[in-house]
């Protein structure tokens, strides 16, 4: 009987904190458990930068602010069979959404841009300028949940979600035994 | 009273206004009205001065003050031009006569010229649609705008001419049915057996007198009668909840708050049967043994204020209200008319009670139902106008007379108002059980597309569906008929439809105060293209969930432009809807999304733009 090939996976943190990547660590020594199963394709954890073949799941962390965001995400749908999105950012846009709140401004992305490196009480920005680096992405106009900008397959809720939830949905994935969550693991009241 | 241009508002005068009123708190509406009309303003400093007159907090006031669109915290223009911005008076020609407001006020929509004397904004359907585009000139109507004639009124006013002169130059001295069938037509186009034709001087109230209340309430029951207003409860029933429960006093009330966009019945009642509506009144309040009325009018009828007074007190003087009705021992009814203050929701019973109580026009939670405990927790009738007048023939003319017209369940006749696409908008009345195509063929629409039967809340229906009849069973409405043509965009009256409902949402509910702005929404995703197959479900998920989870028939109702679009019109929906392609939305369009980045950057994207660096 021959080895079942293991599952490829890649991982990319968009507009998010970081925090869902921490968590997937929050697996703890069952990673060695899962590391049987699965190998890691592309993803800040390999610093692996682009896909070196095709995925069987791709893990999203964070919406889309910016251009780099939606050329990594639709990259992603291009390469992974399954995509799944992490966390609340991913899902609804999460706190970088909260520009998305100035709405009564003939100029929303200024507006932002300029509270938050010039008018801002609290910055000490001895440029006096925004940030304007040719290497700098372009920003999106509004960020973007990653669902409407491409067709996701699965949510894992969460801000972040547990490294419980996430070693069970990923094994259940994996076994092709996953149908939904149960409500206790993924409400937080 | 004269209006000032803004000035601070002299607190002597607004505390005299409280006087008027005894400083009631029920009164706060009227008074608040009242201070709006003289100073065009509630500053701070006056809400302090009402609340302490009338012994309530600051907050409370303020939450009165904020609540209604017709009063302002911030100094409006001696002259406040509200412009109808229905659908209907868009497709009539509303963005050229607002154009010409502007251009000719040098203010845009939304703004109060410096010097103070002019104030422009949109309000929603003043019920005016067979007339659009129609517009509020303080407490005047115009109607049938056009930019010519807005040039005119710019010019007359500027010369210092009252709103008032732009009627008439001799309008102090018509009376006030004349200044008002001279502001509005009423395009009564077909006068049906019960309202519209002949209707002798109380002759229901004197057998009335000869009845029980008993009798009465028996007599209505019989007829058949369903309120007109929308929801269609037997009227009989409704009285005789009343009258059955235990109180020492119980009101009646006359919903003229026709606010629903499309409907101008009442409108017409109001200015040519008012003697007949109170008639009704009284008759109902002999029935269930009220003592007090109110006539709700809506603000956006102000003009039917002096006419609708004068009817009370030439009844007062004749003997027909006031104690002792027509010399009858024990039979004390009088009635006061109640202006409302813009607000669309004050049509729904529980805020128009809220409202007539001096409150924020907010529904209540039933039950309660009114007719056990409403107006100040008496047992109270609301009915609609419409219901009054046909109470008042039913008991003249016999309730077998009246339950032999129109169809099983449906009995009787029924004022329809058509306004949009044909060739002779007005008022039809005729009994129930009519095919929409028939009535199409009276107003001269016979080449509609589409027909909203009901307002809004009510039913979109399309070509296929036009033998459809108008009764309780099959299509119900308070007697709103739009039409509109094959050159409309079924999409832009839906959205437009929406935008009302976010606007007139009174914000109690997060269902109804969200979830309409989600539904707009999402119908201008649709309109622009940018519609995934997926949203089509979206859309009806939202809407069941805004339906089920709604405090009162506002949210139970607003989602209906879109379901029942979607149910007559799912061809229009599809075909705008954009499939993703490789599981990448098509939908989503980066170009867009990066154009202001790349504007305030100064640079082009290298990911995004192909000749990049070229």
């Amino acid at each position: 009987m021959t080895e079942l090939p293991k599952a490829r996976i890649a991982t990319a943190s968009l507009a998010g904190c970081f925090g869902c990547h921490m968590a997937m660590l929050d697996i703890d020594e069952r990673l060695i458990e899962l590391m049987t199963l699965v190998e890691f394709d592309r993803s800040p954890l390999t610093d692996i930068k682009t896909f070196t073949r095709r995925c069987d799941i791709g893990i999203i962390e964070g919406g889309c602010c910016n251009e780099e965001n939606v050329h990594v995400l639709q990259d992603f749908r291009k390469n992974c069979d399954v995509l799944i999105g992490i966390g609340q950012c991913a899902i609804m846009g999460g706190l970088p959404a909260m520009r998305n709140a100035i709405m009564h401004s003939d100029e929303p992305l200024r507006e932002c841009l300029e509270e938050a490196f010039i008018n801002g009480r609290y910055i000490r920005n001895t440029t006096h300028n925004i940030p304007n680096d040719p290497a700098l992405p372009l920003l999106l106009d509004e960020v973007y949940a990653c669902a409407e900008v491409v067709e996701m397959d699965y949510n894992i809720p969460g801000c972040a979600p547990t490294g419980d939830v996430i070693f069970e949905t990923l094994s259940k994935l994996l076994a092709g035994k996953f149908r939904g969550f149960e409500r206790e693991t993924i409400r937080f009241d | 009273m004269t209006p000032q241009t803004t000035t601070t508002p002299d607190q002597g005068e607004v505390a005299r206004i409280c006087d008027a009123f005894q400083s009631d708190p029920h009164r706060m509406l009227d008074i608040l009205r009242d201070v709006q009309d003289r100073f065009r303003w509630i500053s701070r400093e006056t809400i302090r001065t009402v609340a302490e007159k009338t012994a309530l907090s600051e907050i409370a006031v303020e939450g009165v003050a904020s609540f209604y669109a017709f009063l302002s915290q911030e100094p409006k223009g001696a002259v406040t031009i509200r412009l109808c911005d229905d659908i209907v008076d868009r497709f009539a020609g509303l963005p050229e006569v607002t154009e010409a407001f502007e251009n000719e006020l040098g203010i845009k929509i939304g703004e109060t010229s410096a010097d103070g004397a002019y104030s422009l904004e949109y309000t929603p359907c003043i019920g005016m649609c067979d007339q659009a585009p129609a517009a509020m000139i303080n407490d005047i109507v115009l109607t049938a705008l056009t930019p010519d004639k807005v040039r005119e009124i710019c010019e007359d006013l500027k010369g210092g001419k009252r709103p008032q002169d732009l009627v008439s130059h001799r309008f102090d001295d018509l009376t006030p049915y004349e200044r008002a069938i001279r502001m509005v037509d009423n395009n009564i186009r077909h006068a049906g057996a019960v309202l519209l034709g002949t209707t002798p001087a109380d002759a229901g109230l004197k057998k009335a007198l000869d009845l029980t209340p008993h009798q009465i309430i028996d007599s209505i029951e019989a007829s058949g009668l369903r309120g007109c207003g929308g929801a269609g409860f037997t009227s009989g029933r409704k009285w005789r909840f009343a009258a059955e429960t235990p109180a020492e006093r119980r009101v009646i009330i006359c919903n003229a708050d026709e606010g629903e966009p499309g409907t101008f019945k009442d409108r017409v009642l109001l200015t040519e049967r008012p003697h007949l509506l109170i008639e009704g009144m009284t008759i109902a309040a002999r029935a269930v043994g009220a003592t007090e009325g109110i006539v709700y009018l809506r603000g956006e009828y102000v003009y039917l204020r002096e006419l609708l007074q004068d009817v009370l007190d030439d009844r007062r003087a004749r003997g027909l209200l006031g104690e002792r009705i027509m010399g009858m021992a024990g039979f004390d009814f009088d009635v006061r008319l109640q202006l409302g203050a813009g607000a669309y929701i004050c049509g729904e019973e529980g805020a128009l009670i809220s409202s007539c109580e001096g409150l924020p026009g907010e529904p209540k939670t039933r039950p309660p139902f009114p007719v056990t405990r409403g107006y100040l927790d008496l047992p109270t009738v609301v009915n609609n106008v419409e219901t009054f007048c046909h109470a008042a023939r039913i008991i003249d003319r016999g309730a077998e007379w009246f339950f032999e017209m129109g169809k099983k369940g449906s009995h009787g006749t029924k004022l329809f108002s058509v306004s949009g696409d044909c060739l002779n908008p007005g008022i039809y009345e005729l009994p129930y059980g009519l095919s929409i195509r028939k009535l199409l063929e009276l107003a001269g629409g016979e080449d509609a597309a589409a027909v909203l039967v009901g307002g809004p809340s009510g039913t979109m229906i399309a070509r296929d569906t036009f033998h459809r009849e108008l009764t309780f069973d099959d299509l119900a409405t308070g007697g709103a008929i739009v039409i509109f043509s094959s050159n409309r965009n079924i999409l832009e009256i839906v959205e437009y439809y929406m935008s009302f409902f976010v606007h007139e949402s009174c914000g109690y509910c997060t269902p109804c105060r969200v979830g309409n702005v989600f539904l707009q929404k999402a119908v201008a995703k649709f309109r622009q293209g940018l519609a995934n197959p997926a949203d089509i479900e979206y859309l009806k998920d939202l809407s069941s969930t805004i339906i089920e989870t709604s405090r009162c028939g506002l949210g139970m109702t607003s989602p209906n432009p879109i379901l029942s679009t979607l149910e007559n019109f799912p061809l229009i929906y599809s075909a705008m809807v954009k499939p993703s392609e490789n599981r990448i939305r098509a939908t989503f369009d980066i170009q867009s999304a990066i154009a202001d980045a790349r504007h305030l950057a100064k640079r082009r994207s290298h990911i995004f733009d192909k000749d990049f660096g070229e």
